[in-house]
């Protein structure tokens, strides 16, 4: 390889695409670090925190699409302030500075403003890709400055993010230049909509494959776009109510026969059970239904529709399709890879409509599936030795009993033996998320049996220290570690502190480790962050070693300590 | 965003135990279960003093209640004398987005109830935008009904197989039954907690032809 001009290897790299692997190959020689250095495109920065803006630009600069991750996973839950950090701003300032020419930028629990997008959009000449995921800080003016400038945009996809709505022109802000568009999704957003902008750029975007829709959208503008895009493969609907006798619905019933190529739907966000045949046409090609977001859909009409999809690989759905509806799933959806059922009333616990016994149907129809999540009333042992048999080929498991102490139902034990089995059966399992009544076996078996495990979270269970020590001693691909009410403490925390630096991070709260102990850690491990979270006032006066710290996350980081922390964020 | 929880009317009748009042970050609680939870103790000893529960003098620590936990243990507090015990909010638990928790929030099931059918329904009252439009639906549920000709005649339901007369009642939030239709929709449904249909030999004196129902 040595004797081949540079060009030359660099267009072979071009063929390794995974960043594993082109880690691997700059090692090699200097050579080759220099060629892979230049032609890395893509860098996907799972912690923002773990390295700076002027690092990445240094190491990487051809870098034109970039992935950033911010707060840590418990913050979906409310568990992480507000303000504790994520801005993406520094890093789209210094991204500019070093003129990189940057075309996709994806972040996940990142604080965007709307400073940061007018950046993003004059900065980025060839911009083309903004994905933001549970995202919060910016409005609809940040928007319309992407859509306004943006002029090669093909990509706009926002998920489940607040945005603070100024019931935007945003979408008139698409200049009719702007027919790039591949993709575009404004379902989280709760203000109105343009309708007529709305429809217009939709007629003007010839590429257009995937559109999801907000609630503000109604089914006669639905009707009318899917006649202008009927080559849309990936729809979100917004409101699906009308009279099933109007003119409306019967044109929208033959626009719909026309998308020959839909093979996703979602969204639903207002919808009426008796609009629902519309879509019957397109179901027997739906490789993805996503109904979680749709209210009210009695458990009767959520089977008739699904009967009908017998290729879906993904569903999600809400528990109000009750263990016979499961049922239906497992015998009419044979090539089923992932599935989540989620709880109809997020606060509710006992009022969860699927047992175990959805899941062993599911499990017995669907041998493919190979990603779970599921919210339940109620669990046991034998069950989920049965899906273990089953489906040996989990890859995320994820399991919430909504009281999440639970024993096994039917023999009142702990569900230690029923989760090994998972473990035991499931060799490539990289995801697990425990619940109900557990002790420390569980992470014996999970220290011994998971080992290709990269992301576990444990909430309220196991005795003692050994638990989490298993888990740490035996999972040696571990890279994100999330506990909350354990009575892990300062044993297992620090018996092992170099392990840390070989997983992203570890979050603990409500569990038993003290301020003491965080200190010495931090103090052993220079190359780690471990921020305490206090919100608590009363810590001004009691700064004892010998307090349990409510909430700590420690991560790995190149870059020391960070300076934009919120004063009860103390970083030890 | 984080605040200390106090009831909202401040006071607890002498009837009232310790057990049942305490706003906790533990668990929610059978009151039967044999269960030895490990995080039981926990939750109790995390107890906000409140004057109740074990804090630990200077460890006691704010209870971090989000908001809507809050107002559903308060408003729980006001109607009921007491918190029961199984409804007690963890914080962060059930693992649902908060996205996806404010989104379903903007949801409102009732039951629905018909005398003599084996079990109840849940329809979202949001998604209809009149009378109407969920009388429709609920003949579409149980379908041994059938709604003789216009739907807001008066409130009877006659089923001709069983020669059955029904009359549409609803419960409101003052826990009154009263007769579907009589006030506008919108006042309805936010005032709706739950449908009986009812065999009309049991509804006497509640006159079946009423006044038009104000869609």
């Amino acid at each position: 390889m040595n004797y081949f001009p540079d060009e030359v290897i660099e267009h072979v790299f071009d063929f390794v695409t995974s960043n594993k692997d082109r880690n691997t190959i700059s090692l090699v020689c200097k050579s080759w670090y220099r060629i892979e250095k230049f032609s890395r495109q893509r860098v996907f920065i799972g912690n923002c925190y773990a390295i700076s803006p002027e690092r990445l630009i240094g190491r990487f600069p051809g870098v034109k699409s970039l992935t950033l991750k911010g707060k840590p996973h418990f913050a979906d839950f409310n568990l992480v302030p507000h303000d504790w950090g994520g801005f993406v701003y520094p890093w789209i300032e210094a991204l500019a500075r070093s003129r990189v020419n940057l075309e996709e930028l994806r972040m996940k629990r990142m604080v965007v403003t709307d400073d940061a997008l007018e950046l993003i959009s004059r900065a980025f000449v060839n911009f083309k890709t903004l994905v933001l995921v549970s995202c919060e800080g910016f409005t609809t003016d940040g928007l319309a400055a992407i859509a306004a400038n943006c002029r090669f945009l093909r990509e706009l996809d926002l998920q489940e993010n607040e945005v603070e709505d100024h019931r935007g022109q945003w979408l008139n802000c698409f200049p009719e230049s702007c027919t790039s568009l591949v993709s575009l999704n404004f379902a989280c957003l709760k203000g109105d909509i343009n309708l007529a902008a709305l429809e217009r750029l939709v007629a003007r975007s010839p590429n257009l494959k995937s559109l999801k829709l907000s609630r503000a959208v109604p089914l006669d503008t639905l009707q009318k776009i899917l006649v202008r895009a009927p080559q849309l493969v990936d729809l979100g609907v917004g409101s699906f109510v009308h009279d099933p006798e109007s003119e409306t619905y019967s044109k929208l019933l033959t626009a719909i026969e026309k998308c020959k190529s839909m093979r996703s739907l979602s969204g639903f966000l207002e919808v009426a059970a008796y609009c629902l045949p519309a879509i019957y046409p397109i179901c027997s090609s739906l490789t993805s239904l996503n109904l979680s977001y749709a209210p009210g859909i009695p458990g009767s009409e959520l089977t008739k529709l699904i009967r009908q999809c017998r290729k879906l690989q993904r569903l999600w759905i809400l528990d109000c399709i009750g263990d016979k509806g499961l049922g239906v799933v497992a015998s009419s959806c044979k090539d089923l890879q992932e599935l989540r059922v989620f709880p109809s009333d997020p606060y509710g616990v006992g009022n969860a409509a699927v047992t175990e016994e959805g899941l062993v149907a599911i499990s017995k129809g669907c041998p493919k599936l190979n990603s779970l999540l599921y919210f339940c009333q109620q669990m046991t042992n034998a069950a989920l030795q049965t899906v273990a048999q089953n489906c040996p080929n989990f890859i995320r498991f994820r399991l919430c009993i909504l009281d999440p102490t639970k024993p096994d139902s039917s023999t009142d034990q702990p569900l230690d033996e029923g989760f090994g089995a998972i473990v035991q059966s499931c060799k490539g399992l990289r995801r697990l998320s425990l619940s109900g009544l557990l002790t420390d076996q569980v992470f014996s078996f999970i220290g011994k049996f998971a080992e290709q495990l990269e992301m576990l979270s444990i909430a309220f269970a196991g005795n003692s220290d050994k638990g989490m020590l298993y888990v740490l001693t035996g999972c040696k691909k571990i890279r994100k570690l999330e506990i909350r009410d354990c009575p892990f403490g300062n044993i297992a925390l620090l018996t092992d502190v170099g392990k840390y630096e070989t997983m992203r991070s570890l979050w603990m709260s409500s569990c038993d480790v003290t301020l003491g102990g965080c200190k010495t850690l931090a103090k052993k491990m220079p190359r780690l962050n471990v921020e305490i979270i206090n919100e608590n006032e009363e810590m001004e006066e009691c700064i004892d070693d010998r307090q349990k710290v409510e909430k700590m996350y420690l991560y790995r980081t190149l870059v020391g300590p960070r300076k934009d922390a919120p004063e009860h964020v103390w970083t030890l | 965003m984080p605040s200390s929880t106090e009831p909202a009317n401040g006071s607890y009748g002498s009837d009232v135990t310790d057990m049942d009042t305490e706003l906790t970050l533990g668990l929610p609680r059978d009151g039967g279960s044999k269960a030895v939870i490990a995080g039981a103790k926990r939750a109790f000893a995390r107890t906000v003093g409140l004057g109740l529960g074990s804090g630990r003098g200077k460890q006691s620590r704010d209870v971090e209640v989000d908001d809507a936990a809050e107002i559903s243990a308060a408003s729980q507090v006001s109607s009921a004398g007491k918190v029961p015990a199984s409804k007690t909010q963890v914080v962060g638990w059930p693992p649902v987005r908060s996205f996806r928790k404010k989104t379903l929030e903007s949801c409102k099931y009732v039951k629905v109830a018909v005398d003599g059918a084996p079990y109840l329904r849940k329809v979202d009252l949001r998604t209809y935008n009149s009378y109407d439009e969920l009388l429709r639906a609920l003949e579409g549920m149980f379908n041994c009904f059938t709604v003789n000709g216009n739907v807001l005649e008066g409130s009877m339901v006659r089923d001709p197989a069983k020669g059955m007369e029904y009359v549409r009642t609803y419960e409101d939030d003052d826990g009154d039954w009263m007769l579907v239709g009589d006030v506008p929709w919108k006042m309805f449904t936010e005032s709706c907690k739950r449908i009986r249909l009812m065999k009309s030999s049991d509804a006497a004196g509640i006159a079946p032809r009423t006044p038009k129902c104000r869609g």
